[in-house]
């Protein structure tokens, strides 16, 4: 999950410029290098709030640091699964964003999902997927089936970048052969670590350090999310992100509000003022995806908003957002992991 | 500590008292900090190996000892059934057989370092010391980073190789066996060269002398005189070199790819998407007896035996 350690500048620094009297604060505590400085000076400006921002590289370190209680934090911003388990074991605050007067801007199919049904907690922070990304100057043919993870052509194998993620690596073999997420059958468990098994002298390295690893020519094939190789992109034009056939993984992180939290009314405001297209599109700007606000590409660079791997073209599969495995397929994944790399 | 003259019975003794409790109170922050962060963790780490995994992550108090069973037995992933299962056995052995050879070596080239830096002249010894801890003025990521560029496919070592025309295509060192085993040496190899060194300088080279004139050859020399009486340097540099070359985790996910685990990127697995604490914990313990057992045999087997032949 180190897809969000992402572009310099220091938030903390043009933060320090803030306006030193205001009529509140608001504590937030969110993804490093995942939030566009000029968003949060233009909230302070408009509200007149005074914000503080820290960061965690995880969603278990934040969870811990929530769990323990009493962390001063108003704003989190957690992925989709993490969600769940946060609203599940009440530590969000329910501030019914669907009440809000920019809700309508949400894009409809982020309203009604597995994490929040009906978007009674949180609203979108940013979305993006997880499939792989080729170099088509060292490969000519159709990129776009898990194929060339799992059994590829010849000059491929041995080219081939994993990320070092177990979810990622066992959701992708789920959908190549063509079984459910998380399932608890066995004998399809066995379908997935005979997979793995044969497919792992191709692969060369497992690491989430996937930008560097293409551009330095290290592989050919790297699993990647769409951000990444849009950054890739940038870098050798070549390089060109698949949408499998088979189906790809989304995530998504959205701006909650802790129970208990002080700033209670602020972090409404700031809730309802990230839901403005213009404001969307100040996230996505700094973090490079696609943030499920209506009317917010207009904001971006064309080079953004076209790019391919932000906007997927016609055709491609819809993002599928999985919920955390149920802890006894955790157990039987983590063997066939910990058994892959032995 | 207290250097007292010759006075009253009592006086003394109340002196002596003072200069205990004085100790115990300039002895007690640190003894303060070692209780608070490092053993209260341990014995979080101890509590929660014998507690029953959360659903995600954390722990459920509820007593436990599965992670100490699944640590040797898994249910197979086809049958279902409790099963012997060597994958954790084999991380911790390919750690072991990392961390030996990284020792093994240290010591090979260290030996002769130290030794050279031990018979220069008093006034140049500091600069040799000096150069050995020049590595340390940067961090471990940038210099493990730095060896990366260099045997990389199209790095330093390929390039030079390539435009001298001595070899047609590049060399893979990087992400292999070799890169992991080149980076750990690099990295500890100061370790080994300054106990080494510190036991060597100490050295009193009159017995070399001594040995000679009794007609000892130079492998004789070594063994009987050289060797005996830096003991505690080779004990000490290997101690530092193995224990920590153990538990090494930056090195292998950079320079090995990650391909394989060791004992470090395991554990941190647990912690992660594995969602199981309690097993982490024990294989975290495990480690950690390993060593120490380890570590009692080794020290009473060298300091057991006689040392000056």
């Amino acid at each position: 999950m180190k897809r969000r350690v992402i572009l310099g500048l220091s938030a903390a620094a043009l933060l320090a410029a803030a306006p030193a009297f205001a009529d509140g604060v608001l504590h937030i505590y969110n993804w490093g290098d995942y939030t566009n400085p000029k968003l949060i000076q233009k909230f302070e400006k408009q509200y007149n709030v005074k914000v503080t921002l820290d960061s965690y590289d995880s969603n278990e370190t934040m969870l811990s640091k929530v769990r323990a209680g009493d962390s001063g934090y108003d704003v989190v911003v957690p992925s989709d699964y993490t969600v769940k388990i946060m609203i599940q074991d009440g530590l969000l605050a329910k501030t019914e964003p669907d009440q809000m007067s920019n809700f309508k801007n949400v894009k409809p199919e982020f309203v009604n999902i597995y994490w929040d049904p009906g978007r009674h907690y949180t609203v979108p922070w940013q979305f993006g997927t997880t499939a792989f990304a080729v170099n088509t100057d060292k490969y000519k043919g159709d990129i776009n089936t898990y194929k060339i993870l799992f059994d590829p052509p010849p000059e491929l194998r041995g080219q081939i970048n994993m990320l070092d993620d177990m979810n990622s690596i066992m959701h992708a073999a789920e959908r190549y052969l063509g079984l459910p997420r998380c399932g608890a059958d066995r004998a399809n468990l066995k379908k997935v670590n005979d997979l793995l098994e044969k497919a792992k002298p191709y692969w060369k390295t497992f690491s989430y350090d996937t930008i560097t690893k293409m551009t330095s020519g290290d592989v050919i094939v790297t699993q990647t999310w769409n951000g990444a190789a849009f950054r890739m992109r940038k870098k050798i034009p070549a390089v060109k992100y698949a949408y499998p056939k088979e189906g790809i993984e989304g995530w998504m992180d959205n701006v909650a509000v802790l129970k208990g939290a002080k700033n209670m009314e602020n972090a409404k405001l700031f809730q309802n003022f990230l839901m403005e297209p213009e404001n969307a599109a100040l996230i996505s700007e700094f973090a490079g995806y696609a943030n499920g606000i209506k009317g917010s590409l207009k904001y971006l660079p064309p080079d953004f908003a076209d790019a391919p791997e932000i906007t997927p073209p016609a055709g491609s599969p819809t993002p599928e957002f999985v919920q955390p495995c149920p802890p006894d397929v955790v157990k039987i994944y983590n063997q066939i992991w910990t058994n892959l790399r032995k | 500590m207290v250097d007292l003259p010759v006075q009253a019975g009592s006086l003394e003794a109340e002196a002596r008292k003072d200069a205990a409790r004085r100790n115990r109170l300039l002895s007690s922050p640190a003894i303060l900090i070692i209780a608070l962060f490092g053993i209260v963790p341990l014995l979080i780490i101890l509590v929660y190996s014998f507690l029953e995994a959360g659903p995600y992550g954390g722990v459920v108090w509820h007593f436990s000892t599965d992670a100490y069973v699944n640590f040797l037995f898994q249910q197979d992933i086809f049958s279902g059934a409790l099963t012997f299962a060597p994958a954790f056995l084999l991380i911790y052995l390919r750690s072991v057989l990392f961390a030996l050879a990284t020792t093994v070596v240290c010591l090979i080239l260290g030996f002769p370092t130290a030794y050279f830096m031990a018979t220069r002249p008093q006034h140049q010894r500091n600069w040799w010391v000096l150069l050995i801890t020049i590595p340390f003025w940067s961090n471990l990521l940038v210099r493990t980073l730095a060896v990366m560029f260099i045997i990389r496919d199209e790095g330093l070592i390929n390039d030079i190789l390539m435009r001298l025309h001595l070899i047609s295509r590049p060399i893979t060192m990087l992400y292999t066996n070799f890169a992991i085993e080149l980076g750990l040496l690099y990295a500890f190899l100061p370790f080994m060269v300054l106990p080494l060194y510190a036991s060597l300088e100490k050295l009193d080279f009159r017995l070399v002398e001594a040995a000679y004139d009794l007609y000892a050859t130079r492998w004789r020399v070594l063994w009987r005189v050289v060797i005996p009486a830096s003991l505690p340097g080779i004990v000490a540099g290997c101690l530092l070199v193995f224990i920590p070359a153990l538990g090494a985790y930056v090195t292998p996910l950079i320079l090995g790819g990650g391909k394989h685990m060791m004992i470090g990127n395991l554990i941190a697995q647990q912690f992660g998407s594995g969602r199981n604490w309690p097993l982490g914990s024990s294989q975290a313990l495990i480690l950690m007896a390993a060593v120490l057992i380890a570590l009692f045999a080794y020290v009473r087997n060298t300091t057991g035996k006689p040392t000056n032949g």
